[in-house]
């Protein structure tokens, strides 16, 4: 009778198999993932591992001299969580060989994300991967499946929308501004209102290289708190009018109940700077800008809907991409197993114990 | 005249294919594969520039002047222009989407001259009576259309740019516009280089004109009003009292006119005769 043969494996559970309470039962965060490391050395037959733990997912890539290691590892990641394996059976996400490296492509591609095209998984899977290299539990396998992941990411989002758009109100506002200005490095920004989500796109501007911010708020405590955090000046809700000619880009979130800036204060502030765009964000409700401010030459008006319909439109585009994607991964993964099938065969115990 | 056994026209089928192919290409990159591919458009557009230059010496040799004597040859003339002044501004500030449009543009001017025989009848050798300024100023005037051809381009796309922001269109083609200011920019310094190449041109060919009061006919008083219009476009932007929208649509609709009005100008100065030269030239 010959012996197993080795095998590519992937085990874990995601947003996809498991809910929210259940995958922060299971996540391996601090000083939890380090001692699962531990035991992860001390599963028999286990060749070479990684492990990727983002607030979506907890998955074990890795080679394992045959499936009863796998077994092995499935137990010993349950006893670490106590959790009833049956339970985990239940969420658990577990494949092997091709669809392994499919299910990782897919990963780092962004398109087996909650929010379909994202960045930040491919950088946490860049993570995951140098992480194991640190602790010298890569091998041949896992080294080639790894960095193929990371250039068929970039492949996709070169050739394909799938990372087009944004798709959060501020990012959307802020790749507005990019459209209107070009560099954002001299643009001012005015935030009306001290509140959450004028502060969250004040700070979208700001981690987008805008230059200068200024917070005006009909309360100046809360304007100078506000202002302090962003590192930003603080401006009297009074001499708004007066000063809005000196700004390229207003982002409105007061909680007035009538517009704030109206047709004629915008009026005033463009025959100062005719030939300077300003750009309207009215993300309060209700609007604080009056709507007809639109139909000035070189004011761009943008309120919460339209922000949110684009938001919309590019996250429906990425999605409408999805297929794409996964068939241009499906083509390159049958290639990559091509080439990581006969490393399985290497057989030693390559992790370093 | 014939290079590697091809004529001057020849050399311009084969640039106005490379300039086709530049829009066809931008277009399937565009519509298909939703990105653009400016780094072969620009290659194309090189390569459709060099067989145009070809095409140009060859005429210029057999005529023995600057090849603009006839309508043919002023529309392949400031397509080449255009396309002179592409390859530097989009070297340098590599404003997205203007290979498209310039090469869209070139191939409009070069095929509908090409496919128009009347528009190519032959006109006398060393046209310019062998008067290098005056040929040099032909040249500069034909070379400033080149330039007000790319500034109605970029004042275009500013429409369209403004267009898609206040009615909220921001896909396909919108999604690869440059930002407003940036056009805007580009906007400003080729109006400006514009209208210094046709003060230029101008200067010089007042020099002979004035010398012959008589002579200044309508062609030339056009040029001249085209000349004053785009002149004080410039100095009402620099000004801040023609701004955005109006001064693109101003600079769309100046360059419609040069364009259009060339036939009808050039014919109202040889009545009945097909052929026609530069408005303003003396010939």
């Amino acid at each position: 009778m010959s012996d197993p043969a080795p095998t590519l494996f992937l085990l874990g559970a995601s947003h996809h198999t498991a809910p929210l309470e259940l995958r922060e039962k299971l996540s391996l965060a601090g000083e939890k993932l380090e001692a699962f490391r531990a035991d992860l050395r001390a599963v028999a037959g286990l060749q070479e591992y990684a492990v990727l733990n983002t607030c979506n997912r907890v998955e074990i890539y890795g080679v394992a001299a045959d499936p009863a290691a796998v077994a092995r590892l499935e137990a010993s990641f349950c006893a670490r969580h106590q959790m009833d394996p049956a339970a985990f059976a239940r969420c658990r996400l577990q494949l092997h060989d091709r669809p392994a490296v499919q299910h990782l492509l897919e990963v780092a591609a962004g398109i087996d994300s909650q929010v379909v095209g994202e960045t930040e998984i491919l950088g946490q899977v860049k993570d995951a991967y140098a992480a194991a290299q640190a602790q010298g539990t890569t091998g041949p396998v896992l080294n080639r499946m790894f960095q193929k992941s990371f250039q068929a990411a970039k492949h996709v989002r070169t050739h394909t929308a799938i990372g087009e758009g944004q798709i959060s109100v501020a990012s959307v506002a802020v790749d507005l501004a990019l459209k209107i200005f070009g560099d954002l490095r001299p643009c001012r920004v005015l935030v009306l209102g001290a509140g959450d989500i004028g502060e969250k796109t004040a700070k979208a501007f700001k981690s987008r290289g805008a230059g200068r911010t200024t917070v005006a708020s009909r309360n100046f405590e809360h304007a100078n708190a506000l202002a302090q955090a962003l590192e930003a000046a603080a401006l009297p809700f009074e001499r708004v009018p007066e000063g809005l000619a000196e700004f390229d880009v207003a982002v409105c979130s007061t909680a007035a109940p009538e517009p704030v800036i109206t047709r004629a204060m915008a009026a005033a502030a463009m025959r100062r700077r005719p030939n300077q765009p300003l750009f309207f964000i009215d993300l309060a409700m209700p609007r604080n800008i009056a709507p007809d401010v639109a139909d000035l030459a070189n004011v761009f008006l943008y309120n919460l809907d339209d922000l949110a319909k684009i938001a919309d439109e590019n996250l429906a585009l990425r999605r409408a991409e999805t297929d794409q994607v996964r068939q241009m991964l499906a083509a390159k993964s049958e290639a990559l197993w091509v080439q990581l099938a006969p490393r399985m065969n290497g057989g030693a115990d390559s992790i370093p114990r | 005249m014939s290079f590697l056994g091809f004529g001057d026209r020849a050399w311009y089928w084969m640039a106005a294919v490379c300039y086709l192919a530049g829009l066809v290409l931008g277009t399937v990159a565009l519509l298909r594969d939703r990105r653009q591919s400016q780094g072969a458009i620009y290659a194309i557009i090189a390569a459709g520039f060099v067989l145009q230059t070809l095409g140009l010496f060859l005429r210029g040799r057999a005529m023995q002047s600057c090849p603009v004597g006839n309508m043919f040859e002023i529309f392949q003339f400031t397509a080449w222009s255009a396309i002179c002044l592409y390859l530097v501004v989009g070297a340098t500030f590599r404003l997205s989407l203007l290979g498209f449009f310039t090469s869209c543009l070139s191939a409009v001017l070069s095929l509908v001259s090409l496919t128009q025989p009347s528009w190519d009848a032959p006109h006398p050798v060393a046209a310019f009576g062998g008067h290098a300024w005056i040929a040099f100023h032909a040249a500069l005037a034909l070379f400033s259309y080149g330039v007000f051809g790319l500034l109605a381009l970029t004042s275009a796309m500013y429409l369209l740019q403004t267009y898609s922001l206040k009615h909220k269109h921001l896909h396909g083609l919108f999604s690869f516009l440059p930002s407003i200011l940036d056009l805007d920019l580009i906007s400003v310094r080729l109006l400006a280089v514009g209208v210094l190449l046709m003060t230029w041109s101008l200067g010089i060919g007042s020099i002979h004109w004035l010398q012959d009061l008589a002579s200044v006919d309508t062609p030339k008083l056009f040029t001249a009003a085209l000349w004053l219009a785009y002149f004080a476009a410039l100095v009402l932007r620099l000004s801040r009292r023609l701004v955005s929208q109006r001064l693109a649509w101003v600079c769309v609709v100046l360059f419609a006119v040069a364009l259009l009005s060339l036939g009808p100008v050039n014919a109202s100065r040889h009545p009945g005769a097909p052929t026609s030269a530069v408005p303003g030239l003396k010939t």
